[in-house]
């Protein structure tokens, strides 16, 4: 679903709508943020239903759910949240025209993502219950999964933008949407699990 | 260009020759939105007949009271496929269509702000039909209705129902980058000195409509995947005997599907605003209340949808605010109609086919509207809900609202997308036809509903019967009205009478350029040189600006 990332050269962005002929206006920024909306109507449509699911039943967590471990899970949201932080540290060195900087900080914040996974991953492996045992762990399953997902993608924009800085020249402080697309995405990504943490793990 | 003389390339040639349109370039990826919005209409007026001729079978079916057409075997599916077909294959993407031609040419821009997104976005759509209709001859067709409300449509069959979901999830990505696309385009690609005041209403509309297309569908996307998750993997999201509750479906599934309505009539309303005042020749009445009663439509759609959830235990304070919400939409609504009354009453009409399916719209689409505030009414619904006066309701919205609207649209740009006229007296058979077959089909329908005829059923209280053979004859002459539409939009295609520029001597943008449109819209960038609908409107020419005064006087002379 997530196809309007951008896919072609970098162009030099026009500021206005209406460059000289030919050339045609570039408005990616803003219709990845119209696209973030609409991604972020998906999450708040199924958070939505799981709260429901909790306020309609009588014991929640259903009876016979396990303890949930907070530890990992913690870890994890400190590892998504400061990745956030660290990959924005790459957008301001390619505004300085710093390619190095950016490898640097976007390697870190892949590097961060690799291990969010690998955390999820160990998580689910040493978990006590599945899928279909209830209603909570359904949409425990369900909704960490989605997130998942939604992680790995971002994490393969961060690859092709460290990827394609290998070209000479790609990004520079005057064109970087791919920086700032992945970047952008990558925070959505961070507040969704923020939302999905405390409603899962702590409330 | 630094050609120099030791280059005698044959590339040296100082303009590059003008790109032609080619007629293969209609039959694959393209990036260009006029053909694009050419391949929406192509495809979904395609499965307009598709789920038109299945609806003429499940009115053959229920002719008589007994399952002797279709039979219990087949009759859920088809009416499954039916609706789902017109809603998300037929009227959905024909508002693409509109909005593909028309936001580029009417905003002055050469293309979408995101071509090749969009190009994408039309593409899921075949396959999107391709698998619904694939589903029909699964080992169990999807059956459980276009709501696909669970338990039933977890007991109806898995093939059939992941078919059924897939297709849904397809065309929902299509429609939300479709979303995208229009927004930005309306609000970063307009011609310097375009405010958002100077858009054509059409423009506003779709504005409005995209924000609804983003607001919603993505919850039917998430209803979809848990309802997948129950069906596959055995999890009891909606399924009560493993602890789930089928309601929140019914809630995220209203979520999208009340402000459907909305995504498949706001696109018309904003036809209907940009065709009457130019065959009237007349201002359009209350342009900022059209422009502004869009945008409270779209709001107050989205807070309305358990108003389809009266009967599914809905507690009763929740169900006094859903009504009240929904009766608060009548205001927004009858604003636009007033308008359009207003727009036309006192004007030089020209009665041509594009008027008379608008006039058509508004007297029918009213009809939906009143039933509509009667149905948003909870004791009302109580009684007549899972009746046939349901089905007498939306399909006046719906078919009485939008097709009708999208017909007037049709007959009102045929000329620009083609370079060629549409032939009047065939045009109006084709109202006449529509007209009289719609009537005679659905308004009965109002009384069988009022008499306690349930919907969704293959077998009938025998005294039912008549009143489900005019219904029935209504429907043959509705699908036989499509046959002139039919006939005159190929035939004209070929052998037309050409159309200027400007056949109409309308004034908003895309009448500025050739048709059809050249490649990539305008010559030269457009000038704006009134407001859209200034009609009749007697300015005073300034002096140095000759060639405008005389343009001005051009279309003026007709009044």
């Amino acid at each position: 679903m997530q196809t309007t990332v951008d896919t072609t050269p970098e162009n030099d962005a026009v500021e206005h709508g209406h460059g000289a002929h030919g050339d045609h206006p570039d408005h990616r920024l803003f219709g990845m943020f119209v696209f973030l909306g609409a991604e972020a109507m998906i999450f708040l449509g199924l958070f939505a239903a799981y709260l429901t699911f909790r306020a309609v039943a009588d014991v929640w967590p259903p009876a016979g759910t396990p303890e949930r471990e907070l530890l990992l899970p913690g870890i994890n949201t400190i590892i998504l949240i400061s990745s956030s932080f660290i990959m924005n540290r790459g957008n301001q060195a390619i505004r300085k025209n710093d390619v190095k900087g950016l490898q640097f900080w976007f390697g870190i914040t892949a590097a961060l993502g690799a291990v969010f996974l690998v955390g999820q991953g160990y998580e689910y492996y040493t978990n006590t219950f599945g899928l279909t045992d209830n209603l909570f762990t359904s949409t425990f399953y369900v909704l960490t999964g989605f997130h998942g997902l939604h992680v790995m993608f971002g994490l393969s924009l961060i690859l092709m933008v460290l990827l394609r800085s290998t070209t000479p020249g790609h990004y520079s402080s005057e064109s970087h949407f791919g920086v700032e697309a992945s970047e952008l995405y990558w925070h959505f990504v961070d507040v969704v699990w923020i939302v999905l943490f405390l409603i899962l793990y702590i409330l | 260009m630094s050609t120099s003389i030791l280059e005698p390339t044959p590339q040296a040639a100082p303009e590059p020759p003008e790109p032609e349109r080619h007629w293969k370039d209609f039959f694959g990826f393209s990036t260009d939105h006029k053909v694009i919005a050419i391949q929406y209409f192509v495809v979904s007026f395609a499965f307009y007949m598709i789920a038109g001729a299945m609806a003429t079978t499940i009115r053959v079916e229920l002719a008589t009271p007994d399952a002797d057409f279709l039979g219990y075997e087949h009759y859920n599916g088809v009416l499954t496929l039916h609706g789902t077909m017109m809603i998300f294959l037929w009227i959905v993407p024909a508002g693409a269509a509109f909005a593909n031609y028309l936001i580029p040419l009417q905003v002055g821009a050469k293309d979408m702000a995101f071509p090749v997104m969009n190009g994408l976005a039309f593409w899921l759509v075949p396959p999107g039909g391709a698998l619904l209709l694939l589903s029909l001859l699964a080992e169990t067709p999807p059956s459980a209705g276009w709501t696909s409300y669970p338990p039933l449509s977890l007991m109806t069959g898995q093939v059939g129902q992941m078919m059924w979901i897939l297709a849904l999830l397809l065309l929902g990505t299509s429609s939300i980058l479709g979303g995208v696309n229009f927004v930005t385009t309306i609000l970063k690609m307009r011609i310097p000195g375009m405010t958002l005041y100077d858009m054509p209403l059409f423009c506003w509309a779709m504005l409005a409509t995209s924000l609804l297309i983003l607001i919603s569908t993505p919850v039917l996307a998430g209803a979809l995947i848990l309802l997948s998750f129950d069906l596959l993997a055995g999890t009891a999201f909606f399924n009560p005997t493993g602890g789930g509750d089928p309601v929140v479906y019914q809630h995220m599934f209203w979520f999208y599907s009340h402000p459907a309505v909305y995504i498949m009539v706001l696109p018309v309303f904003g036809i209907i605003s940009d065709v009457l005042p130019v065959h009237a020749r007349k201002p359009v009445f209350g342009y900022k209340a059209i422009a502004y009663s869009s945008l409270a439509i779209a709001f107050l759609g989205n807070i309305v949808w358990a108003h389809h959830m009266f009967t599914s235990g809905t507690p009763g304070w929740l169900r006094m605010f859903f009504m009240a919400a929904t009766m608060v939409i009548a205001v927004p609504t009858g604003i636009k109609v007033f308008s359009w009354v207003a727009t036309i009453w006192g004007g030089k009409l020209r009665l041509n086919s594009a008027m008379l399916f608008a006039i058509g719209f508004v007297s029918m689409f009213l009809v939906g509207g009143l039933s509509g505030v009667m149905v948003a009414s909870v004791p009302f619904d109580i009684h007549v809900h899972d009746t046939y006066f349901i089905v007498a309701h939306f399909h006046y919205v719906l078919f009485g609202g939008s097709v009708f609207g999208i017909y007037s649209g049709l007959y009102h740009w045929y000329p620009k997308m083609v370079g060629r006229m549409l032939d009047e007296t065939w045009g109006k058979v084709h109202f006449v036809l529509t007209f009289v077959g719609f009537n005679l089909c659905f308004f009965p329908m109002h009384i069988l509903g009022l008499q306690g005829m349930p919907r969704r059923v293959v077998q009938y209280d025998p005294a039912f019967e008549d009143i489900n053979r005019i219904c029935t004859i209504g429907s043959i002459i509705l699908a036989v009205s499509t046959l002139p539409f039919l006939y005159n939009a190929i035939r004209s295609w070929f052998w037309g009478e050409k159309a200027s520029a400007n056949p109409w001597n309308a004034l908003t943008l895309e009448w500025q350029t050739s048709s059809p449109p050249i490649i990539e819209n305008f010559e030269e960038e457009p000038v704006l040189w009134s407001g859209p609908y200034d009609y009749g409107i007697d300015s005073e020419p300034e002096e140095d600006d000759r060639s405008v005064a005389e343009l001005l006087a051009e279309v003026k002379a007709e009044m």
